[in-house]
């Protein structure tokens, strides 16, 4: 990342009724751009283009590349959509919580959330760095709906907890919750790695053809197409460490037998396994 | 004038009237090319200079999948495809998105977009012809029609076992009407009948289950009733077997049962003038040969087949095929031909769908992605264009790509490019899988297309073979004013240079339907009245009358009422009959 970043500065004027298709928050698209110029590239809302200017107060200008480019969102964008979609450098920071699609396909830099993300935050993503201080929705990291390849590259991190489908046919890159998942963790992953230090609802790893994931806590509802392969004594999963004794499991066989996933849940939490 | 227009200076490129990029003016009023305008005509008309350009009849696509319950399928089963190809409503545009399979709107404007003005809809379920046309219907710009399943119909199957070839003949004329379609389809004939209990066919002497027919006896039937009733184009067959290694022997079987049969096309229409004979000559049109000649007994050592049916086409005068090519990328595969697609289910494990059509046929979807790495696909790449090239006479090929089966329309400019430029061809062999050139002819190839046989592939030889030179295909006087101007200088032109070519096809410079620019340069400026052809098939009606008791008897084992089953002329724009066998 660039040594000196120029900094726009985005601050929500008002309540968003109608949630904003705003794939133009990038710093791809505010390089180069004066403070005017980036007020005034539109965004959808429902059947309507308004200048973003309407919805915010910007302030600053970009870098003379998107690498040199950080964008500061100082309040709460829950209802703002598809922020950093594509980006390919420099950084985004949101003060606040952010809408579907964070990051949606992002190929470098960095997103930074302090609250947290509706559900798809990185889907597609490949490459790059997306950090979630707070919990995220459903389908992190995963394919858009009816495809099989989900993130192919970069590093998802959520301090929270994730909802469903986190990795949903993740190809590769790596994702770390630091707190709990719901159902169908690592549904028909592909490859790359997810680490999740609290519990998971039933259906991790469903249909995984290749890859690893790791589940520190309690698997609620294992998933019966596993088969238990050994126990291995701590692991350092993508550098993260994490002690204890874990049961390793290859699979998901339920459909393909040729299945080269591998799935480690902690043995203390899960004596029944 | 509506529809007036002079396209002058171009250099013309009309096969049918055997014009070899002579610079000409064509003239088209209200509609109708015309031999030329008056003064005060010229006034008021619209004036395209296409100087340095090529000027060539609007396209024919004689087999695509554009309309009805499988594409719609597709589409919904599909939402991967939708949510990257978008495109936005404009105060002439309807918004629409798809990219194998795009929403009718996107259909008919990005066709319109390469120069093409007339689409038929290859697969028409009897049961789903409603549905058909009222996509049909919804899809802009373009002239369109269709063809009807009938090589698993139960009552097509059981006249013809029981040898009533004039009954069957009548029960088809009566389709036809019924349906609005154009001409007759079959699909893996006693095959997909046999799916319904989970088998297939894999000969042409085999008999199916219950109906007791073999696909042989199915294809003589429908081409024998096809020339019977004069109908505007061929038998369109989609042999058995087809997709599996070692099918061409099969499809090349099939070839040989209408070998033989006279063709005798019997339209009731206004010819537009043309100096070569417009009358169809072929008795039997081979639907994407491509995946009819596959070779090897597996996977492993699976190769082309092209040249044997390609030899055996040189040698006869009755075959015209369309090519199937496949442009890699992504595809969704979609055919009446159930088992088929279940076996590329077992083969690649995507998801897919299944359907049988009550006693009449079936179906299914898959999405597929042929990739430059897979040394299958690669070889498929090449298959497709060895059909085009190994077939010496142009005039029995027609350019296609099964859209979306081998890939969508839309890569047509890709596929045009490769027939013109041994250069492109060398450089995507040096991309993909080394099968292509080692399992295929393609690599010893180096014959390079010129624009008069491409417009033969794309536009007169499609019209021709499905009974539409009287209006589509050429620039006579009569013909519809449908007209593409390229910006090629047909002077200049070099087929070593095919990143031009690529440009030039995926926007045509002009395209004029009914004598309005619809496009320029890819953009859709105009979207006037479409048309809706079909065939209109005359029988004495004590046959009919006689046929249709029967037809009502057994009716009772449909799930709907007999008076709901045909599809009325308001669920088609502007339809056309044409009238057929009508002396009888």
């Amino acid at each position: 990342m660039a040594e000196v970043m120029a900094e726009i500065i985005l601050v929500p004027k008002r309540k968003i009724d109608i949630k904003l298709e705003a794939e133009v928050i990038t710093p791809d698209s505010f390089a180069g751009k004066s403070a005017d110029e980036i007020g005034n590239l539109s965004v959808w809302q429902g059947p309507e283009t308004y200048p973003l200017s309407e919805f915010f107060e910007v302030k600053g200008s970009g870098g003379s590349s998107a690498a040199e480019t950080l964008i500061r969102i100082k309040g709460d964008v829950f209802r703002v959509k598809r922020i950093g979609e594509g980006m390919s450098a420099g950084k985004i920071e949101i003060e606040g919580s952010a809408g579907i699609h964070l990051g949606t396909g992002m190929k470098g830099g960095e997103i930074l959330v302090f609250g947290d993300s509706d559900s798809w935050a990185g889907m597609e993503m490949t490459g790059g760095l997306l950090h979630i201080k707070g919990n995220a929705g459903d389908h992190v990291g995963c394919a858009y709906r009816g495809k099989w390849h989900g993130m192919k590259g970069g590093r998802i991190v959520i301090d929270g907890s994730a909802r469903h489908q986190l990795g949903g046919g993740m190809d590769g890159g790596e994702i770390f919750v630091e707190g709990n998942v719901e159902g169908f963790c690592g549904i028909r992953q592909n490859g790359g790695l997810i680490v999740v230090k609290g519990k998971a609802l039933r259906g991790v790893g469903a249909e995984m053809a290749a890859g690893t994931i790791v589940i520190w806590g309690k698997i609620e509802r294992f998933s019966p197409g596993f088969e238990f392969t050994g126990v291995e004594e701590g692991l350092t999963p993508g550098g993260v460490e994490l002690t204890g004794k874990f049961k390793k499991f290859t699979g998901d066989y339920a459909i393909s037998k040729r299945a080269k996933g591998v799935l480690y849940a902690a043995a203390d939490a899960n004596p029944e396994l | 004038m509506a529809g007036t227009i002079a396209i002058k200076n171009g250099y013309v490129f009309d096969p049918l009237n055997e014009i070899n990029g002579e610079i000409m003016d064509i003239f088209v009023k209200s509609g109708k090319v015309v031999k030329e305008l008056s003064a005060a005509e010229i006034k008021e008309a619209k004036v395209i200079d296409a100087s340095g350009m090529t000027v060539m009849p609007g396209g024919v696509d004689s087999h695509s999948h554009v309309a009805g319950a499988k594409v719609n399928a597709g589409r919904i089963m599909r939402p991967e495809d939708h949510y990257k190809s978008t495109i936005q409503k404009t105060s002439l545009t309807h918004s629409g998105s798809g990219y194998t399979v795009p929403s009718v709107y996107k259909q008919g404007y990005d066709y319109a977009a390469m120069g093409y003005t007339t689409v038929f809809e290859a697969a028409i379920p009897p049961l789903e012809a409603r549905h058909t046309h009222e996509e049909m219907r919804a899809t802009p710009l373009l002239d369109m029609g269709g063809y009807l399943v009938l090589g698993n119909n139960f009552f097509m199957m059981r006249y013809l076992r029981e040898g009533e070839i004039e009954r069957a003949a009548a029960y088809v004329a009566w389709m036809m009407k019924t349906h609005k379609a154009y001409g007759i389809k079959c699909v893996n004939p006693a095959g997909v009948e046999n799916w319904g209990w989970g088998k297939n066919i894999h000969s042409l002497d085999e008999a199916n289950i219950h109906f007791e027919i073999t696909p042989r006896e199915i294809i003589k039937g429908l081409s024998e009733i096809n020339e019977l009733l004069g109908m505007p184009m061929p038998l369109h067959l989609h042999a058995n077997n087809l997709g599996h290694p070692g099918c061409y022997k099969l499809a090349m079987d099939s070839l040989k049962i209408p070998d033989g049969i006279k063709p005798r096309q019997n339209m009731d229409v206004e010819w537009a003038e043309t100096k070569m004979d417009p009358a169809r000559d072929r008795s039997v049109y081979l639907a994407h040969m491509m995946f009819n000649s596959f070779g090897g007994t597996t996977w492993a050592d699976f190769e082309s087949e092209v040249k044997e049916i390609a030899g055996y086409i040189n040698n006869k005068d009755h075959v015209v095929i369309d090519s199937g090519c496949v442009p890699f990328g992504e595809a969704t595969s979609m055919t009446g031909d159930g088992p088929a697609v279940h076996d590329l289910y077992m083969v690649t494990g995507n998801k897919w769908s299944n359907t049988d059509v009550e006693m009449e046929c079936g179906s299914g979807v898959m999405p597929f992605t042929y990739l430059k790495s897979s040394g299958v696909h690669s070889v498929q790449w090449a298959m497709g264009l060895e059909c085009l090239l190994l077939i010496n006479d142009p005039w029995k090929t027609i350019m296609t790509t099964d859209s979306p089966n081998g890939g969508p329309f839309t890569k047509y400019p890709e596929v045009m490019t490769w027939l013109m430029s041994e250069a492109f061809r060398k450089q995507t062999f040096s991309e993909c899988h080394k099968w292509a050139n080692d399992r295929s002819e393609l690599g010893g190839v180096n014959r390079e297309l010129s624009l008069y046989d491409l417009a033969i592939l794309t536009r007169a030889n499609p019209a021709q073979t499905i009974g539409m030179v009287h209006r589509k295909g050429s620039l006579g006087v009569g013909a519809d004013g449908d007209v593409t101007v390229y910006n090629i200088n047909p002077q200049q032109l070099d087929p070593n240079n095919y990143e031009a070519l690529l440009r030039t096809f995926r926007k045509a410079e002009y395209t004029v339907k009914g004598g309005e620019i619809v496009a320029v340069k890819g953009e859709i400026v105009s979207v006037p009245e479409k048309r809706t052809y079909y065939s209109n098939v005359h029988v004495e009606d004590e046959r009919e009358k006689e046929m249709l008791a029967d037809v009502k008897e057994w009716f009772r084992y449909y799930t709907l009422g007999f008076a709901n089953y045909p599809t009325p002329e308001k669920y088609l724009a502007n339809p056309i009959p044409i009238e057929v066998n009508g002396e009888r």
